[in-house]
C-alpha cells in the first residue's frame, strides 16, 4: 500500500518531487561547503588558541616591544588612511565629474600595485628614497598608501557611482556651494559607504602588511609578531590571535554603524567592496 | 529694508519674495544675446538672441538636440558660451561662476541632496548664504508649506514620491530667492498625472513670486500650457518666439507649424505671387515661405472638412475618437494622408473605406518647401 502511493505520487506529481529532491541536495551540498569551509578556517584558529593557553594571553601585554609595535602600526594606519582619503577622493569625484572617460584608465593604473609584487616596490622605492625619508617611518605609510590605492579607489569609485555627483554637484553650486563645502556636506556624505570600506580595507592592510615593513627594518606590529616568536612562540600566537580578534571588532563595528547610518537616509548595508545601490522610488 | 519686509511676511504668514519687499511685483529682465556654443563639429547654439520681460515664463521647446538645455545651462553658469553675453538685470554675468549667480535651478533628474532631509534640502541654499539657523528653519518651513510638503519635511529624499522630491527641489531653488528660475525639464521623469497637477503648481507659483522663469521641455503642451511665450528652437536657432496661441495660429515657420500641434501637408501649386491652388482652390498665402518651386500647404486638422461623398477626393482609412472631436484620417488621391477633426456626432457615420471629399475654407495658408 504504501509503494503504491507512493508509485502513484510519483506518477501524479513528478516535476515537484524533483525539483524538492534538487533543492534539498542543493542545500545539502551549501552545509558541506560551509562546514569544510568552518573547519578551515577555524581549526587554525582553535589550535593557535590551544597553543598560546592562557598564560600566553596573559603574558603578551606586558611583553616589551608589543605596545610600541602596536602603536607604530596603528599609527601608520592612521597616516595611510589620512593621506589615502586626501589623495583618493578628490581625485575619484573629479575624474567622475570632469573626466569620465578615463575612469578605465585610472583603474588600470590603480590596480598596478596589486601586479608588482610589494617586494619588487618596496626594493624600487628603498633604492631612490633620500635617506632622511628612509630612516623616517613615515616612508612606510606612503608606500602603504600605493598599495591601499586599489581598494581605495575601487570602494570609492563604486559608491560615486551610485550617486548622480553630477546633479548633485550643479545643484548644490546653483544654490552658492563652493567646491570645498559641495565636497564635504554633499558628496562626502553620500559616499559614505564607500569611503568606509576604504577604511576597513586600509586599516586591514596595514595591521598585517609584513614584506614591506620588515624590508625597511621598521618593526611593525606584523614584524615584532616574527621576531618574537623566535622568543617565544607562545606569547607570539596569542599576539597575533589578539590583534585579529581587535581588528575583526573593529570591522563589525564599523560596518553595523555604518549601515545605521546609511539606511537612515535610504542607502543599503555596508559591505566592503558594494556600496548598496539607493533604493528609487518612481511616482 | 528687506529684512524688515521679509519679517512681516513671515509674521502674516506670507512668503515675501525679494521683489516684493523692494515695493513692485517684477522680476528680474534677462536677455540672451547671441550666444553661440559649439561641441566638436556640432553647433548647439548658432547665435541664439532672447529678451525675458521681468516676471515671465519663457518656455524653450525643441526636439532634443536643439540647444535649449545648453542655452539654460550657459544661464545657470554650468556651461559657457563661445561667444555672445548673458544679461541679467542689464550686466553680462558671463564671468560670474554658477554659485554667485543666484539662480535657482530645478534639474529633471531627482537632485535632492539624499543625506538631509526635506527641510535641510531646502534651507541648504539658505545655508551657503550664512543664514541665522532659526530664520532659515522658518524661511524653509514657509517655502515647503507653499509646495504643500510640511507634513513631510523631516523625511529622507528616499521617503518621498519623484512629484514631492521635485516639489522639494523647486521650494528650495526658490528659498533663495533667485533673480530666475531655470526649469530643465522638471517634469518628465513623472507620471502624466503628477505632471499635471505639478504643471499648475509650479505657473501659480510663479506668478505668485514673480519670478523670471526659464522652462526647458520638449513636450508642446506643457510649454503652450504654462508658458507667457513659448520659444521653438531647432538646431541651435530660435524659430519663432511667440505666445502660445501665437505659436499655433500663426507660426513663422515650417518647423514651428509642424513641431507645435498636428499639421497636414498638402501638395500646391503656386500661382502667381501670394496665391497658392490646394485641392483644387485658390487660397491667399501666408507671410514668409518659399515663392517659387514646388511647395506643400500646410493646414491643421481643425483647418479642412471632410463630408460623405460618394465619388469624393479621398477614402477614409481610420479615425480617432477624441472626446468632443473625432480626428478622422483621409487617404487622398496622390497618396497624400491627411487628418480632418470632426465633431464627434459627425465623426460616427467616417467608417474606415468611406468615401469622402475634403475640402479647404479659403483662409490664408502657410506653404513650404515640398518635401522629398
Amino acid at each position: 500500500m504504501a509503494s503504491l502511493t507512493r508509485d502513484l505520487g510519483i506518477a501524479t506529481a513528478p516535476p515537484p518531487r524533483v525539483a524538492r529532491s534538487r533543492r534539498r541536495s542543493f542545500s545539502g551540498w551549501r552545509w558541506v561547503v560551509m562546514i569544510i569551509a568552518g573547519i578551515y578556517f577555524l581549526l587554525p584558529l582553535y589550535a593557535a588558541l590551544r597553543f598560546a593557553g592562557l598564560s600566553g594571553f596573559k603574558d603578551v601585554f606586558t611583553t616589551p616591544g608589543f605596545g610600541s609595535s602596536l602603536w607604530l602600526s596603528i599609527r601608520l594606519a592612521a597616516v595611510t588612511w589620512i593621506v589615502s582619503m586626501l589623495l583618493m577622493i578628490p581625485t575619484t569625484v573629479y575624474v567622475h565629474l570632469r573626466m569620465p572617460g578615463l575612469r578605465r584608465l585610472l583603474e588600470g593604473v590603480t590596480i598596478l600595485p596589486i601586479i608588482i609584487p610589494p617586494v619588487v616596490l618596496i626594493i624600487g622605492v628603498l633604492q631612490v628614497m633620500p635617506l632622511a625619508l628612509r630612516a623616517s617611518e613615515w616612508l612606510l605609510a606612503l608606500e602603504y598608501v600605493v598599495l591601499a590605492m586599489p581598494f581605495a579607489y575601487r570602494a570609492l569609485d563604486a559608491s560615486l557611482r551610485a550617486i548622480d555627483v553630477k546633479t548633485l554637484t550643479e545643484a548644490a553650486g546653483s544654490l552658492g556651494s563652493g567646491w570645498l563645502s559641495t565636497l564635504w556636506r554633499v558628496i562626502l556624505p553620500n559616499i559614505r559607504t564607500g569611503v568606509i570600506s576604504a577604511t576597513i580595507l586600509i586599516v586591514a592592510l596595514v595591521l598585517g602588511e609584513f614584506t614591506m615593513a620588515s624590508l625597511d627594518l621598521k618593526q611593525t606590529f606584523p614584524v615584532w609578531i616574527v621576531l618574537f616568536d623566535q622568543e617565544n612562540a607562545q606569547i607570539s600566537v596569542a599576539a597575533s590571535i589578539f590583534a585579529l580578534f581587535v581588528t575583526w571588532v573593529l570591522l563589525m563595528l564599523i560596518t553595523v554603524v555604518a549601515t545605521r547610518q546609511s539606511r537612515r537616509t535610504g542607502g543599503g548595508e555596508v559591505t566592503l567592496f558594494t556600496a548598496a545601490p539607493r533604493q528609487t522610488i518612481g511616482n | 529694508m528687506t529684512a524688515k519686509a521679509n519679517e512681516t511676511g513671515t509674521a502674516a504668514g506670507v512668503y515675501a519674495p525679494r521683489t516684493a519687499a523692494s515695493g513692485s511685483l517684477e522680476g528680474t529682465p534677462v536677455s540672451l544675446r547671441n550666444l553661440t556654443r559649439a561641441f566638436g563639429a556640432t553647433k548647439a547654439l548658432d547665435g541664439m538672441s532672447l529678451d525675458i520681460a521681468p516676471g515671465e515664463l519663457v518656455a524653450l521647446l525643441g526636439p532634443s538636440g536643439c540647444g535649449k538645455t545648453t542655452a539654460l545651462r550657459i544661464v545657470a553658469g554650468f556651461e559657457f558660451a563661445d561667444s555672445g553675453e548673458v544679461l541679467v538685470n542689464g550686466k553680462d554675468v558671463s564671468e560670474v561662476p554658477a554659485a554667485k549667480r543666484d539662480m535657482g535651478m530645478v534639474f529633471q533628474s531627482y537632485s535632492l541632496f539624499p543625506n538631509m532631509n526635506a527641510m535641510d534640502n531646502v534651507g541648504f541654499g539658505l545655508r551657503m548664504r550664512k543664514t541665522a539657523a532659526a530664520k532659515r528653519r522658518s524661511k524653509a518651513g514657509e517655502l515647503l508649506e507653499m509646495v504643500g510638503l510640511s507634513a513631510q519635511a523631516g523625511q529622507y529624499p528616499h521617503q518621498l514620491s519623484g512629484g514631492q522630491q521635485q516639489r522639494v527641489a523647486l521650494a528650495r531653488a526658490l528659498a533663495i530667492e533667485p533673480h530666475v528660475l531655470l526649469l530643465d525639464e522638471p517634469l518628465s521623469a513623472l507620471d502624466a498625472k503628477v505632471r499635471l497637477q505639478l504643471r499648475e503648481q509650479i505657473r501659480n507659483l510663479q506668478q505668485r513670486l514673480g519670478t523670471t522663469t526659464i522652462f526647458v521641455t520638449h513636450d508642446q503642451e506643457e510649454a503652450l500650457s504654462m508658458a507667457d511665450r513659448v520659444g521653438v528652437m531647432s538646431k541651435g536657432k530660435l524659430e519663432q518666439v511667440a505666445e502660445p496661441s501665437e505659436l499655433y495660429s500663426r507660426p513663422a515657420t515650417a518647423f514651428v507649424a509642424e513641431f507645435v500641434g498636428t499639421m497636414n501637408r498638402l501638395p500646391a501649386q503656386l500661382a502667381g505671387p501670394g496665391t497658392v491652388i490646394v485641392l483644387g482652390i485658390s487660397c491667399a498665402v501666408m507671410e514668409g515661405g518659399p515663392t517659387e518651386g514646388p511647395v506643400d500647404a500646410l493646414v491643421r486638422p481643425e483647418g479642412l472638412t471632410v463630408a460623405a461623398a460618394e465619388g469624393g477626393n479621398g477614402i477614409v482609412t481610420g479615425r480617432t475618437f477624441l472626446g468632443a472631436t473625432t480626428r478622422v484620417a483621409v487617404l487622398l488621391s496622390g497618396d497624400t494622408e491627411v487628418r480632418v477633426d470632426v465633431p464627434s456626432t459627425a465623426g460616427a457615420e467616417m467608417t474606415p473605406g468611406t468615401a469622402v471629399q475634403v475640402s479647404l475654407p479659403p483662409a490664408p495658408v502657410l506653404v513650404a518647401p515640398r518635401e522629398q
